[in-house]
């Protein structure tokens, strides 16, 4: 599951009326009291907007993650790494799955999002526009990206948006298992030949940046971080989460006995935290305008899983619609409770 | 645009013994293809042994608008509560 603050909420619009102040007031006075908004509720129309935007990004970055890593499927080097590689991808697609129905509740419909990130409209997480170059990338994916994904999908199970709260509380609860078995491969790799460590340490090199970037834009340039905070849909702002992946990440490397290829890296004896060097956000932001590696190739192969599979759901709505008339499958035989 | 299959939501019982909960929705043809997708998407690890799928549509809810009217006349009724009536300790069992 990958998330990546892009942009979220935008402000609040001005109010002309007073009756409408007062339900506005009504409503951050709820959230003030960390109570859920489920979908039937009031809720500002930016709130809607915001979390639409958001959790739909999510899902595609879901969706579009299973890319890179289905990449090595076929070429996994046991039958223990294929069927681990296997149950991962598939709960990549289960966790988009979650989130195109949270999304839903708000009043979009799945066929619309879709439309949207197929026509090259919709984002989802740079950090799947990357290619998966050798085995190792594997490893690093499951032990970086889903780290860095982790790390900002737990304070999400707190979202004031019960849908979507309830998504993320599913989807974290799966994923710790996603960034075990990828620290597990390097951990294989790190303990093996020299060519096998050489393996790790580049793909390290390579997956380092783009996962710090997935916390998305330095607070001093994420317009959106207070409304989204003030709303509950974010807990904490970008630059937290960052530093706090980073705390907990080093010395995971250093276990590992791989470098961080940060040459200005360094331990903050009095902070208590390390310190980065500075993030090259030039890159980031030509991955996100579309010119990152892979951006084409990952929409192409969306399209074309979209069209092989139409004829499918073309017959399966046809032959739903031909047994409408006959009596369904026994749902629930017990009825009742 | 291509035009979604109906939305099911989905209840899942966890064991026998508790009751079917619901954890999310999906979209399928048909309820037979619903309960395939059910399975797929919210049974990966053991989380149920009987699945519920209900047409969204079906599903007749209350307006949150109305809570107050509905719910609050339960509020002062705190005699429904057993810690409503002080019994003497020394009365055993009640």
């Amino acid at each position: 599951m990958y998330t990546q603050a892009l942009d979220s909420a935008g402000a609040a619009e001005p109010q002309g009326n007073v009756a409408e102040a007062a339900r506005l007031e009504r409503f951050q006075a709820r959230i003030d009291r960390d109570e859920k908004i489920e979908p039937k509720d009031w809720m500002p129309e930016e709130y809607r907007r915001a979390l639409i935007r958001q959790i739909a990004q999510h899902a595609h970055s879901e969706v579009v993650g299973m890319l890179p890593e289905g990449n090595w499927i076929t070429r996994a080097p046991s039958l223990r790494r294929k069927v681990v590689l296997i149950a991962k991808v598939q709960d990549e697609g289960g966790h988009g799955m979650y989130l195109y129905s949270a999304a839903e509740t708000l009043g979009v419909s799945r066929a619309t999002l879709i439309e949207q990130l197929l026509a090259g409209q919709a984002k989802y997480s740079s950090i799947f526009n990357y290619p998966t170059l050798t085995w190792a990338d594997i490893g690093a994916i499951g032990w970086l990206v889903d780290g860095a994904a982790i790390m900002n999908q737990i304070p999400l199970c707190r979202c004031s948006y019960g849908p979507y709260a309830r998504a993320m509380v599913r989807i974290c609860k799966e994923e710790s298992f996603h960034q075990r078995q990828g620290y597990e491969l390097m951990l294989a790799l790190a303990r093996g030949s020299a060519a096998q460590r050489a393996m790790a340490q580049e793909a390290l090199n390579r997956w380092w940046w783009p996962s710090l970037m997935m916390f998305g834009p330095s607070d001093a340039h994420s317009v959106h971080t207070a409304q989204s905070l003030r709303w509950k849909i974010k807990r904490f702002s970008n630059d937290e989460l960052r530093q706090k992946f980073i705390d907990v990440t080093v010395p995971q490397a250093q276990y590992l006995g791989l470098t961080v290829p940060d040459p200005e890296l360094r331990w903050d004896e009095a902070a208590q935290h390390y310190r980065a060097g500075p993030i090259d956000w030039s890159e980031f932001q030509a991955v996100l305008a579309g010119e990152g590696p892979c951006n084409r190739e990952r929409l192409a192969a969306r399209r074309e899983a979209h069209e092989a599979g139409r004829w499918v759901r073309e017959a399966a709505a046809a032959y739903a619609d031909k047994h409408r008339t006959a009596r369904p499958c026994q749902a629930a035989e017990e009825g009742g409770t | 645009m291509t035009e979604d299959w109906l939305l099911y939501e989905v209840f899942i019982r966890s064991r026998s013994g508790l009751e079917h909960k619901h954890v999310g929705s999906l979209h399928a043809a048909d309820a037979r293809m619903a309960i395939e997708h059910a399975r797929d998407t919210y049974t990966r690890r053991l989380e149920g042994v009987s699945i519920w799928v209900v047409r969204s549509s079906e599903i007749v809810a209350s307006d949150p608008q109305e809570a107050e009217a509905l719910f609050e006349p339960a509020r002062d009724k705190i005699y429904r509560h057993p810690t409503f009536y002080a019994i003497p300790e020394e009365v055993k069992n009640l």
